[in-house]
């Protein structure tokens, strides 16, 4: 099921993360972490709560500003951007507790982006929502409001709202963490369709099963640091590091067997 | 005059007016209190035409202004052989007012109470007005507190209402002074210090008071 | 049957001031309503001069009575040489007592808006101003409703203090009235229940604006 792992020789390179450090109120969240991106890949970030996972996706599209380090999307440096709304544009960004527009359907969710952000005329725009609505499998519910929709029908509307954009890469903050367990499948379905189909995409999530389905590397962090970063394979069957394991341990007896989906 | 002199010269009248001021709102909103809790039980626990009697009363008083009820009391009793000061008018005027407001937020605060805590009182043999008397009502004026300071300071603000129909008030006693040496914005520039330090003082105070007494998610829902 | 003739003959004087009492009530909920925008808008994005500023403004407003507020600026802005007629006085007066307690209405409207929806807004690419207005606003103003229609109608009832500034509103079409045919309380009672009247239709029309308006499936809390 694996994505072929050394598709990195395209070497397209569109994020690059270096020496970013966080702190809170005197707290240091992310000491000094550093990844790459390349054009294609899904990488899964995993952690105890509180190791800065969900700070990193933040950083990343500038909802929280970094302390030190870079950041770079293809060649443009995020962190220094001025026009942080054009640089958004191009970063989907899926929150765990969705943050659906409340006042706004189904599809003007999708469109709003569309229409007052990339100034698109409505009609562009609706067919462009439809498209990715279709996607996610809601196209029958573009008239529903977010209070109408399950907890899967609202993550899958903040899917396509994200998609609608054509981001160049897709940040998941625990996507399915707020869900009930029978709606966790639903999502994960739409994500796995979506990595399969050549997305870039960062997802910070427990769901092994689905960093053993699509993911090309996972990032183990924990204590505001990248303790272990290896192709699922590795982490799951021999890690490096101690740490890996009694964290993957942990996790598999929290979770049950990684075999959700 | 220099806004020093109008205060030198003036401020024993002002004080005058503050007392009668403070008298005229503690008195309503106290006497407006004990109302109250007849018009909220009337309307949540009472018989049909209990109920219908206070929620007609509450209505009529929440949908027309304060200063047409105190018109109605002061000039219109007359008629009938009542003849009212411009003060017990005024107070009477305020309470009245004043209950049907305050059986609105002792309302609100009963309903807060879940439906569990009257289950609970009937379930160990209490009565129902047992159950309203030492559960639900103890439970109800800690939520009632916020509101019943707010309704102090809305009427410590409309009792300066009494000085159209003449009570010697704060704003009677300016009026009383401006019309002496013609300084209307001065005199009236010290009233509105006088009401500002005064309901900033009884804010503090209050809420001073409530986060002492504080139950955490309390709710405050009053006029403003 | 006097009383009824004298009901019949003061209509048209009370139907005057009805009116008079309307475009008080009107003008001023509007000025308070535009003000109120202003001023939410730089307490909510303002430098921390201007958040003091407004802060200080709606402090002192909401601390005085109307009356007072009503007297200072009948009696305080003709020493700066504008003079204004009582009617236009009592519109600013009332307004702006209301700009204070509409704006307050309005940034507890805000901040009890979830903060998701601004990541979520911002993570589009969206700027603040286009997510204040086509996210934040929208929503502020539906759950703000409650509390507005309360708003007008206590602005509704305070038009009757515009009477002790002189303007010929209800009341003292009322008070004419009676000093011609001494019948204070048939009188007063009538304008009390045209008072009842106003307010009444005005919570119920805004009330079914607030149904109208309801997203389907979204409770609006209850002010």
């Amino acid at each position: 099921m694996n994505k072929n792992n050394d598709s990195n020789s395209s070497n397209h390179v569109i994020l690059r993360v270096q020496n970013v450090h966080k702190s809170y109120n005197g707290v240091e969240v992310l000491k000094g972490i550093s990844f790459i991106m390349n054009k294609g890949e899904t990488k899964v970030i995993i952690g105890p709560s509180g190791t800065g996972k969900s700070t990193l996706l933040m950083c990343i599209n500038r909802l929280v500003e970094v302390d030190s380090g870079k950041i770079f999307l293809e060649d443009d440096e995020i962190t220094s951007a001025k026009n942080v709304h054009k640089i958004r544009q191009e970063i989907g960004f899926v929150f765990q507790h969705f943050n659906l527009f409340e006042h706004l359907n189904v599809l003007d969710n999708v469109r709003l982006g569309l229409i007052k952000v990339k100034k698109m005329n409505k009609e562009e725009a609706t067919n462009i929502a439809l498209k990715e609505l279709e996607r996610v499998g809601l196209k029958n519910k573009i008239d529903l409001y977010p209070a109408q929709l399950s907890g899967g029908q609202k993550q899958r509307v903040a899917i396509a709202r994200a998609l609608a954009m054509n981001p160049k890469l897709m940040l998941f903050d625990e996507p399915t963490s707020a869900l009930d367990p029978e709606l966790i499948g639903e999502v994960l379905g739409v994500m796995i369709e979506l990595a399969k189909s050549g997305m870039t995409m960062l997802c910070v999530t427990h769901e092994l099963g689905f960093a053993r389905a699509v993911a090309d590397e996972i990032i183990f962090m924990e204590g505001g640091v990248i303790v272990e970063q290896d192709p699922p394979q590795v982490i799951f069957n021999n890690p490096k590091k101690e740490r890996t394991k009694e964290f993957l341990n942990k996790l598999t007896k929290l979770y049950g067997k990684e075999e959700n989906q | 005059m220099t806004f020093f002199q109008i205060v030198q010269s003036s401020w024993r009248y002002m004080l005058d007016g503050l007392w009668i001021t403070l008298f005229l709102t503690l008195t309503s909103v106290v006497i407006g209190f004990f109302i109250a809790i007849l018009l909220a039980l009337s309307k949540m626990y009472g018989n049909k035409a209990l109920y219908a009697i206070s929620n007609f009363y509450i209505e009529i008083i929440r949908g027309t202004p304060l200063l047409v009820q105190l018109f109605i009391l002061y000039y219109s009793l007359p008629v009938i052989g009542i003849r009212l000061s411009p003060l017990t008018a005024s107070i009477i005027a305020f309470f009245l007012n004043s209950s049907a407001y305050q059986a609105e937020y002792l309302r609100g605060a009963i309903q807060s109470i879940s439906s569990g805590q009257m289950h609970a009182a009937l379930s160990i043999g209490m009565t129902k007005w047992q159950a309203i008397r030492f559960v639900i009502l103890p439970q109800a004026i800690r939520r009632f507190i916020p509101s019943w300071t707010n309704e102090f300071i809305y009427l410590l603000k409309y009792s300066s209402l009494s000085y159209i129909v003449g009570a010697p008030e704060i704003m009677a006693q300016a009026k009383f002074v401006a019309s002496r040496n013609f300084e209307f914005f001065k005199v009236y520039l010290f009233a509105a210090i006088i009401y500002f330090l005064l309901v900033t003082g009884f804010s503090e105070v209050f809420k001073y008071i409530e986060n002492r007494l504080k139950i955490p998610g309390t709710l405050s829902q009053a006029r403003e | 049957m006097e009383s009824l003739q004298i009901v019949i003959n003061s209509i048209p004087y009370l139907l005057k001031g009805t009116v008079v009492t309307l475009e008080l009530a009107f003008f001023s909920i509007v000025l308070g309503f535009m003000v109120a925008i202003f001023v939410s808008i730089g307490q909510l994005y303002g430098s921390k001069f201007v958040q003091t500023f407004f802060l200080l403004y709606e402090r002192i407003l909401r601390s005085l009575p109307e009356l007072v507020i009503l007297f200072l600026i009948f009696y305080g802005l003709p020493i700066i040489g504008i003079r204004l007629n009582p009617l236009v006085a009592s519109i600013i007066g009332l307004g702006l007592r209301s700009s204070a307690y509409q704006s307050q209405i309005f940034r507890g409207a805000i901040s009890s808006l979830p903060k998701g929806q601004v990541d979520a807004a911002y993570s589009l690419g969206m700027t603040k101003f286009q997510t204040f207005f086509n996210v934040i606003f929208p929503q502020a103003m539906r759950i703000s409703l409650s509390g507005w229609t309360n708003e007008a109608a206590v602005v509704l009832k305070d038009t009757s203090l515009a009477y002790s500034l002189g303007v010929i509103e209800l009341l003292r079409q009322g008070t004419y009235i009676i000093a011609v045919t001494n019948k204070p309380l048939l009188i007063y009672v009538i304008c009390g229940l045209i008072y009842f009247a106003l307010t009444f239709s005005l919570s119920k029309g805004l009330g079914y604006v607030e149904k109208k308006l309801a997203i389907p499936g979204y409770e609006v809390r209850r002010g």
